[in-house]
């Protein structure tokens, strides 16, 4: 099998004739002395599922910063539909359509879990300080339809019947899923996933696989995942990115990635998780 | 179990809360008017308030929004100094006295904002440095100036004196439940989820699209805010201001109230702040070590408890009510449960 060209864009048949969601040109970073990614090229299609894998420290997790505008880049641009978020902050470019996960959880853990998911939908409201002080109908209206529209977020994933309860208390993968339902609550087009079966058992794992693709099915929306558990990766992406030491090495099908004997050894020359 | 708890509705709760706070004020002025709480008495109850509303307000800035200003004191002396001098070259009237203490807070939200924007636009504790620099720069200020502009105003050491001694039980009592209600209610909506999510977890507020800089110099100005309106109650209940009263260690005693109370905690705030301010009157000697005890007591609690008396936790009356009424009906559920 031919290896494809890993600076041409690879997005599935059926949002070819759309603007991708997603390109990002070039892009790079050093951390002073440290490349820590550099001639990234990748472009995501707009109701894409795509993955990006790599061992320990490849740069995974900073790619997601650099998209969120957590870190500038020192290299290259990116594209949201089309626009170049370079003038944007992290705010900004959350409104401008991109949510996400963090690898080492950050919900707001002494609030409810219903909390959790009104302060994703804080920009769907609009009544102002004065309407919420004198509790103004526009205040009553607007916290309806959101509580409403949070407890439909969080019935997505079977945990409306846990609002109620301080997110700090949720067990491991319930904690995963209510991140992204608070991401999905500030209504993205791109869904960004830092390690979302992480700490999951088995039954839980493949649960989330459903509900990714489930999402993707009832937002249309694309995701891009970073993710260790192969099977999962294998089975729900439909195109993969694999960087090592801050390069992309490989690009392509599942099945493509997981039978490049350049891939293979990326990962076998370490100890980690093999593909497959 | 779930599906039957029993809901007050909003309206009905507002009214049995308006109800209650009502005939609280309806009791406490009659025990004043009759001489039960006695002048002297009456003066601690009206301090009680005052130092109600500034836990309540610094609660606001550190418990909610988890900033640690430490110059509540300098915004409280702000207050009192700019709703003093205007009420005192005006005259007191029915309309001056409340337009006083919307001035004064008015004056000390924008000192907030002047101190917040470019405090709070960094991480870190950098605010915490600033306020009490502000603090301390607002006392000396007031110490060494007493004409602003030719005008004699301030009176600097000397003490600012003769002002209109409006302050009494009624109004104090009623800025208190004002304060009250505007904090929580903002607190219990999307701008105060906004304000509770920077505490929590900033980086993950700003991937929801808050505006943490905007949201943060909110709580700080509000909180600063009703400080200034605290001073310009204190301002009316003295009837002079000296700047020495606005130090540090002033702040200080605001956020013992509050870290005593539970950081968060409004119920806490208020619980506190009565009872650090009941307690020195009630034992005459205990003034002398105030300090002392202070410290004291917030060692014991942050060892024994160092979420504070009431932690996060937060009561209503009307929430009360809905217990216990939840309480009878379940009991008399389990034993019709029993008897099938
Ligand atoms: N803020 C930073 N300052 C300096 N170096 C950084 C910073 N952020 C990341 N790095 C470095 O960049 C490299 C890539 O880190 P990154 O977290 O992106 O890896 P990753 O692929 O997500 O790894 P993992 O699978 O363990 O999560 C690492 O060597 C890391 O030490
Ligand atoms: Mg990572």
């Amino acid at each position: 099998m031919a290896r494809r060209d890993i600076r041409a864009p690879f997005i599935p048949e059926r949002d070819k004739d759309k603007t991708p969601i997603l390109e990002c040109v070039d892009l790079g970073i050093d951390f002073g002395g440290l490349t820590a990614v550099d001639d990234f090229n990748m472009t995501i299609g707009r109701t894409e599922i795509a993955g990006l894998i790599g061992p320990n420290g490849a740069g995974k997790t900073t790619v997601f910063n650099l998209l969120t505008r957590v870190y500038k880049p020192s290299r290259g641009k990116i594209l949201l539909e089309g626009r170049d978020i370079e003038s944007m902050n992290t705010i900004q470019v959350n409104k401008a359509g991109i949510a996400r996960t963090f690898q080492n959880i950050r919900l707001f853990n002494e609030l409810t879990v219903l909390e959790n998911v009104l302060i994703g939908l804080h920009n769907e409201m609009n009544y102002n300080l004065l309407s919420a002080v004198l509790r103004m109908p526009h205040f009553w209206k607007d916290e309806k339809i959101a509580k409403n529209r949070a407890l439909e977020l969080l019935s997505l994933f079977g945990m409306e019947d846990l609002a109620g309860q301080k997110a700090g208390s949720l067990p491991y993968g319930a904690q995963r899923r209510l991140e992204i339902v608070r991401a999905l609550a500030t209504n993205p087009s791109l869904l960004l996933l830092d390690e979302p079966a992480a700490g999951m058992n088995p039954s839980e794992t493949s649960e989330l696989m459903e509900n990714i693709r489930k999402v993707r099915d009832t937002f249309k929306i694309a995701i891009l995942l970073i993710e260790h558990d192969m099977n999962l990766v294998m089975g729900i992406c439909e195109g993969i990115v694999v960087l090592n030491y801050g390069k992309i090495i490989a690009k392509g099908t599942p099945e493509e990635v997981r039978n490049d004997p350049v891939v293979i050894e990326a990962y076998l020359g370490k100890k980690g998780d093999v593909p497959c | 179990m779930k599906k039957n708890y029993k809901k007050i509705p909003m309206p009905v709760r507002y009214a049995i809360n308006f109800v209650l706070l009502l005939a609280f004020l309806l009791i406490v002025n009659a025990l004043i008017e009759n001489k039960v709480i006695s002048r002297s008495n009456s003066i601690v109850v009206v301090s009680i308030g005052i130092n109600i509303i500034l836990a309540v307000s610094l609660n606001l800035a550190t418990g909610y929004l988890g900033q640690l200003p430490l110059g509540h004191a300098g915004f409280m002396a702000v207050g009192a100094y700019s709703s003093a001098i205007l009420v005192k070259n005006i005259g007191a009237t029915w309309l001056t006295i409340p337009l006083g203490m919307v001035f004064g807070g008015l004056v000390a939200a924008i000192f907030g904002l002047i101190i917040g924007i470019p405090a709070l636009r960094l991480k870190g504790d950098y605010l915490a440095i600033i306020t009490l620099g502000f603090g301390e720069i607002i006392r000396v200020v007031l110490l060494n100036i007493d004409s602003v502009l030719g005008f004699k105003l301030t009176y600097g050491a000397a003490s600012l004196k003769n002002i209109p001694k409006t302050t009494n039980f009624i109004n104090t009592y009623i800025v208190v439940i004002i304060t009250c209600f505007v904090i929580h209610t903002m607190m219990k909506s999307r701008h105060g989820r906004a304000i509770l999510s920077i505490r929590e977890n900033e980086i993950a507020a700003e991937s929801c699209g808050i505006k943490t800089t905007y949201y943060k110099t909110l709580g700080f100005v509000v909180s600063a805010f009703f400080a200034g309106v605290a001073g310009s109650l204190l301002a009316g209940n003295l009837g002079l201001l000296n700047p020495q009263s606005f130090g540090f260690m002033k702040s200080i005693e605001i956020l013992v109230m509050v870290v005593l109370g539970g950081m968060g905690s409004m119920a806490g705030s208020v619980i506190s702040a009565t009872v650090l301010t009941a307690l020195p009157e009630v034992l005459r000697a205990f003034d002398t070590y105030r300090m002392v005890v202070y410290s004291l007591l917030l060692i014991i609690v942050m060892i024994f408890k160092p979420s504070g008396l009431m932690g996060k936790y937060d009561f209503s009356l009307s929430h009360l009510l809905e217990k216990l009424l939840n309480f009878k009906s379940s009991r008399g559920k389990k034993s019709e449960e029993r008897g099938s």
